[in-house]
């Protein structure tokens, strides 16, 4: 069907979808009255039961450290696929041994300034530690796996940005980058089964638990905070470096 | 006013809608994506608030103080990461079509069969 | 508070639209990320430190990287094609 009709079909039957939800969401409780018992119960329990502060870390590994297992296969799929997809073709291989490339002049970009390169390399440092820190305090304060391992797979780049684009090739496609994110997921089951083992379910709590604030507390969360850093990381580094992997061939033949 | 932020899940939603069927460009399709999976946030935001309430991090404060759901945040948590990966997934497809058909237009992929 | 909370709800709103309506990919990365930290302020607004914290990261940097990325890529793709096609054109005409 021709564009034309389409919206008008689009138009048709958004208009009766968002009637139906107009209706239905009046059923809802009325906003800021949250009525269900879950929450408040998780919010009571996680200090005394588990030593965590931080509440939101222990729904994600402790409470419900399955769905995140899920979560992170999706993630570890993912990352496949667009390494798979943007995989070298034999043709392209072929076609830049035999020195075709198709480079034009204009393309190369210019070396970037000192001041640049000063800030930049300047800030590689802070910011893996920055990482860390937001990831080992995940069941203190607001951090985690998730977000720390994502703060230090932009690490890197700041190589990138500086112009040291060497360096950059050296880190991404070490070899290191798939291992740590194989071995974060790994890691993540090996803890499930060292609970299934000790304490006969998969993923429970075996370790003992610190004192409630400090950074050992939680028991096992703590290691799972790790493993996801690690595999978090690990697979945006990989999606990223599959990306900007022709980029960095052609800007590094155009300066040899 | 109290069903309005569930409004606001539901505009977000047919918006993105109304974005992905009338996209001439594959890339533009998965960044409305991306506002779709917003209105997600949004919806599961408005369930999980308590009006007075404080956020559920008890380091500094009692325990007993009335908090906001904990649940749902860690549901848009893990989600908001994924939703990254699969955008690199569909850009990835993206490139590809690009290589092998010549065109990002959903249109006109239609035509250049074969 | 509820006037803040309010805003911030209707201020979502209208970028999200604003994000739908740009229609050159180029204009609506930078449009995305401006989004994205609009998303992260209501999530704060909302007492949810944990989720503005990965929304920062995620929806204001990492996203709109893979975007800058895979469109170059596909405007590299794109001159190719037309450079080849230019000289295909050019050996016909000698």
């Amino acid at each position: 069907m021709n564009r034309n009709r389409r919206h008008v079909l689009f138009f048709v039957s958004a208009a009766v979808l968002f009637a139906l939800l107009a209706w239905g969401m009046h059923d809802l409780p009325p906003f800021g009255h949250y009525r269900g018992p879950y929450g408040d119960l998780v919010n009571s329990a996680t200090v005394y039961e588990r030593h965590i502060t931080d509440a939101i870390t222990a729904v994600n590994f402790d409470f419900r450290g399955f769905d995140t297992l899920g979560e992170e296969s999706i993630l570890f799929m993912s990352v496949i696929g667009v390494g798979t997809l943007l995989r070298r073709q034999t043709k392209e291989r072929k076609k830049d041994d035999a020195g075709e490339s198709d480079e034009l002049e204009t393309r190369r970009a210019p070396d970037p300034s000192d001041a640049v390169k000063v800030i930049t390399l300047g800030l590689v440092g802070p910011l893996v530690v920055y990482g860390l820190y937001i990831v080992t305090h995940g069941q203190v304060t607001p951090g985690g796996g998730f977000q720390g391992g994502v703060i230090l797979a932009t690490a890197p780049l700041l190589v990138y940005l500086a112009g040291d684009l060497k360096t950059f090739k050296h880190i991404t496609s070490h070899s290191l980058v798939e291992l740590g994110e194989a071995a974060g997921i790994f890691g993540f089951v090996a803890i499930g089964l060292l609970g299934l083992a000790l304490g006969g379910q998969f993923l429970r709590n075996v370790l003992p638990l610190g004192e409630a604030g400090s950074i050992f507390s939680g028991g096992t969360v703590p290691l799972l905070n790790l493993a996801t850093a690690l595999a978090v990381a690990g697979g945006f580094i990989s999606a990223i470096y599959a990306f900007l992997e022709q980029t960095v061939e052609m800007r590094m033949e155009g300066e040899e | 006013m109290s069903i309005f932020p569930y409004l606001v899940a539901a505009w977000l939603f047919l918006v993105g809608l109304y974005g992905i069927i009338s996209s001439r460009n594959f890339v533009h399709i998965t960044m409305c994506l991306a506002v779709v999976q917003s209105s997600t946030y949004v919806l599961l935001l408005a369930i999980g608030y308590k009006v007075g309430g404080v956020a559920p991090i008890f380091a500094d404060v009692p325990v007993g103080t009335p908090a906001v759901d904990p649940v749902v945040q860690a549901l848009m948590l893990t989600d908001i990461v994924v939703e990254a990966t699969v955008v690199a997934l569909l850009l990835a497809l993206a490139v590809q079509i690009q290589k092998a058909a010549g065109t990002v237009d959903p249109d006109r992929l239609l035509e250049l069969q074969g | 508070m509820l006037i803040m909370q309010v805003a911030i709800l209707a201020f979502v709103a209208v970028t999200g639209t604003a994000v739908v309506l740009t229609r050159d990919p180029t204009n609506q990365v930078i449009g995305l990320s401006f989004y994205g930290l609009i998303l992260a302020l209501m999530f704060f607004i909302y007492q949810a430190p944990d989720v503005a914290l990965s929304q920062i990261v995620i929806g204001a940097v990492a996203l709109p990287l893979m975007f800058m990325l895979g469109l170059s890529k596909i405007r590299r793709n794109e001159q190719q094609r037309e450079e080849l096609k230019s000289k295909q054109k050019q050996e016909k005409a000698a």
